[in-house]
């Protein structure tokens, strides 16, 4: 089947001002390589080498200087997902619940000045503006696959450094077995906190040692630029091999604890979503099948799902951190 | 009166089905041209089934219209919608099956055991088979008009299965203004025919 509904056609009619001409052509050039060389070769892609094409960068916000990750799985070999794609259609629910609501709502958000509170069991507790937490780290950029709990999955270089970086400067005490993360609930700038949708502030947390693994991002910027505000201004967390809305957005405190946190949706619904919920294609959401997924921008209209890979193909790295946990009851 | 006499133009009907067919079209050719956003598949899965919520709100308006405004001759595109709103509701089965299962049928029936919303959804289709089916004069005759109006009368349980099957499905996310919307037209029009109903005892 060569027809194509993917933004790679080249009769694709996004509106000019959300994806330059040099993403288009990249993508354009990406798929003619990949559809005449590549699939039965499946070398000789510029993606399929060993290193990823160069980010494209939007132009739209400010630009955030990185360097490519050294970390090992942190760049993965696929074609990043339309940066208007990925800006465009985001799950951020104190904007409103539709996917496409995000974008046109979140202009309201203040990110400046912004600050970082850190709090609970450590052994320096603090508050930190924005420009001094992003000085704590270099940035880096890392090739995420990002999948979310609805089935539907997107690749977007995230920038950002590891949450350990942060952890380590604040220097927990050693009763401290979770990190929770408190995002912002602002009723002025965030039309839908106030509905009954979630409990806000909508919460989210991580045991420690999943907290300090190198893979797990604290995120500023993506596709070289800062972050749009409904990508989760200023500051947002990245753990790629669990479903996205553990990825919380617009943190402003961090809290060490010695309990396991008690993160919106898993108060909205124990039932559905776990504490731990890391993608797992052998264990279904109660009301879906988690076996597959459909990958934004890439997989046509008349592509069949793919199949989602254990831990969100991050199995070599994070297994470990889960051995002897029954997994279909830790979901 | 003037609109009267247009509602029975020889044009009336042919116009309306080219409306009708409007949505389709344009969603075909969005899918084509790329204008449906990141998920098209999601995209169009939903427009459908909304344009199907939609049929069923005219179709049942026909006859509370028709008495209201005195209106018979409204009663000749009961039909015509009442057929549309059936083939957007085979649309929207279509695009679930095609585009988010693939038309792999072991999935489809996995998914439909874990999704009982879509049983709601089924279920109103099924429901609406045998009204296409019968939605031509020769049935009506065949079946004398007593035994059909009873049968057509099957399409209230469509109504309150499709709005069902709209709220279990937003109900992921507690988000309901939307099928608050249809349930209360389409509330109002069933209401509308109980009112009547009694009344006429």
């Amino acid at each position: 089947m060569l027809i194509r509904l993917a933004p790679d056609a080249a009769s694709t009619d996004l509106p000019s001002d959300i994806t330059p001409k040099a993403d288009y052509l990249n993508r354009r050039a990406l798929l003619q390589h990949s559809l005449g060389l590549g699939l039965l070769t499946s070398v000789g892609g510029a993606w399929s080498q060993n290193s990823p094409a160069p980010t494209v960068v939007p132009g739209k916000l400010t630009a955030l200087p990185n360097k490519r990750s050294a970390l090992d799985n942190a760049l993965a070999l696929e074609v990043p997902t339309a940066y208007a794609y990925a800006s465009t259609y985001n799950n951020y629910y104190e904007f409103g619940t539709d996917k496409s609501e995000p974008a046109r709502n979140a202009h309201s958000l203040k990110t400046k000045p912004w600050t970082l509170e850190i709090e609970g069991l450590v052994k320096k507790p603090m508050r930190l503006g924005l420009e001094e937490v992003m000085k704590l780290g270099a940035m880096e950029e890392r090739i995420y696959r990002m999948r979310c709990v609805e089935g539907w999955s997107m690749v977007i270089p995230w920038i950002g450094f590891s949450l350990s970086t942060l952890v380590k400067h604040v220097d927990p005490l050693g009763s401290a077995k979770f990190i929770e993360f408190v995002t912002l609930a602002d009723p002025k700038t965030m039309p839908n906190v106030g509905s009954r949708v979630l409990e806000w502030p909508y919460v989210e947390g991580l045991r420690m040692d999943e907290a300090m693994h190198p893979l797990t991002l604290l995120t500023f910027g993506m596709y070289g630029e800062v972050l749009p505000n409904q990508n989760g201004a200023p500051i947002r967390l990245n753990v790629p091999w669990k479903y996205g809305f553990k990825n919380a957005k617009s943190i402003v405190k961090i809290r060490f604890t010695d309990k396991q946190p008690a993160t919106a949706w898993n108060k909205a619904a124990a039932n559905e979503y776990g504490f731990y919920s890391n993608v797992n294609p052998n264990v279904d959401h109660p009301r879906w099948s988690q076996a597959t997924e459909r990958r934004i921008g890439e997989d046509g209209l008349f592509n069949k799902k793919r199949k989602t890979l254990m831990f969100n193909g991050y199995e070599a790295q994070v297994a470990s951190l889960y051995s002897g946990l029954d997994l279909s009851k830790n979901f | 009166m003037n609109v009267r006499k247009r509602l029975l133009s020889p044009w009336a009907k042919p116009l309306l089905v080219l409306l009708l067919a409007l949505p389709a079209a344009w969603l075909i050719y969005a899918a084509f041209n790329d204008l449906l956003g990141a998920n098209p598949a999601e995209a169009l899965t939903r427009q459908t089934g909304d344009w199907t919520l939609r049929g069923l709100c005219v179709v049942l308006a026909i006859t509370p219209l028709r008495e209201l405004t005195g209106t018979a001759a409204l009663l000749r595109f009961r039909r015509t919608l009442g057929v549309s709103t059936f083939a957007y509701a085979c649309l929207h089965m279509l695009c679930y099956a095609w585009f988010d299962q693939g038309f792999a049928f072991n999935d489809i029936w996995r998914d439909i055991l874990k999704r009982p919303f879509i049983w709601l959804g089924f279920g109103g289709l099924i429901c609406m088979l045998p009204l296409a089916l019968t939605s031509f004069n020769a049935a009506i005759r065949l079946l004398g008009v007593k035994r059909w109006q009873t049968l057509h009368r099957l399409v209230y349980a469509v109504a309150v299965l499709a709005v069902l099957h709209f709220f279990w499905m937003r109900a992921g996310k507690n988000d309901f203004a939307e099928v608050g919307v249809y349930a209360a037209v389409l509330g109002a029009l069933l209401a509308w025919r109980v009112w009547k109903a009694v009344q006429s005892r």
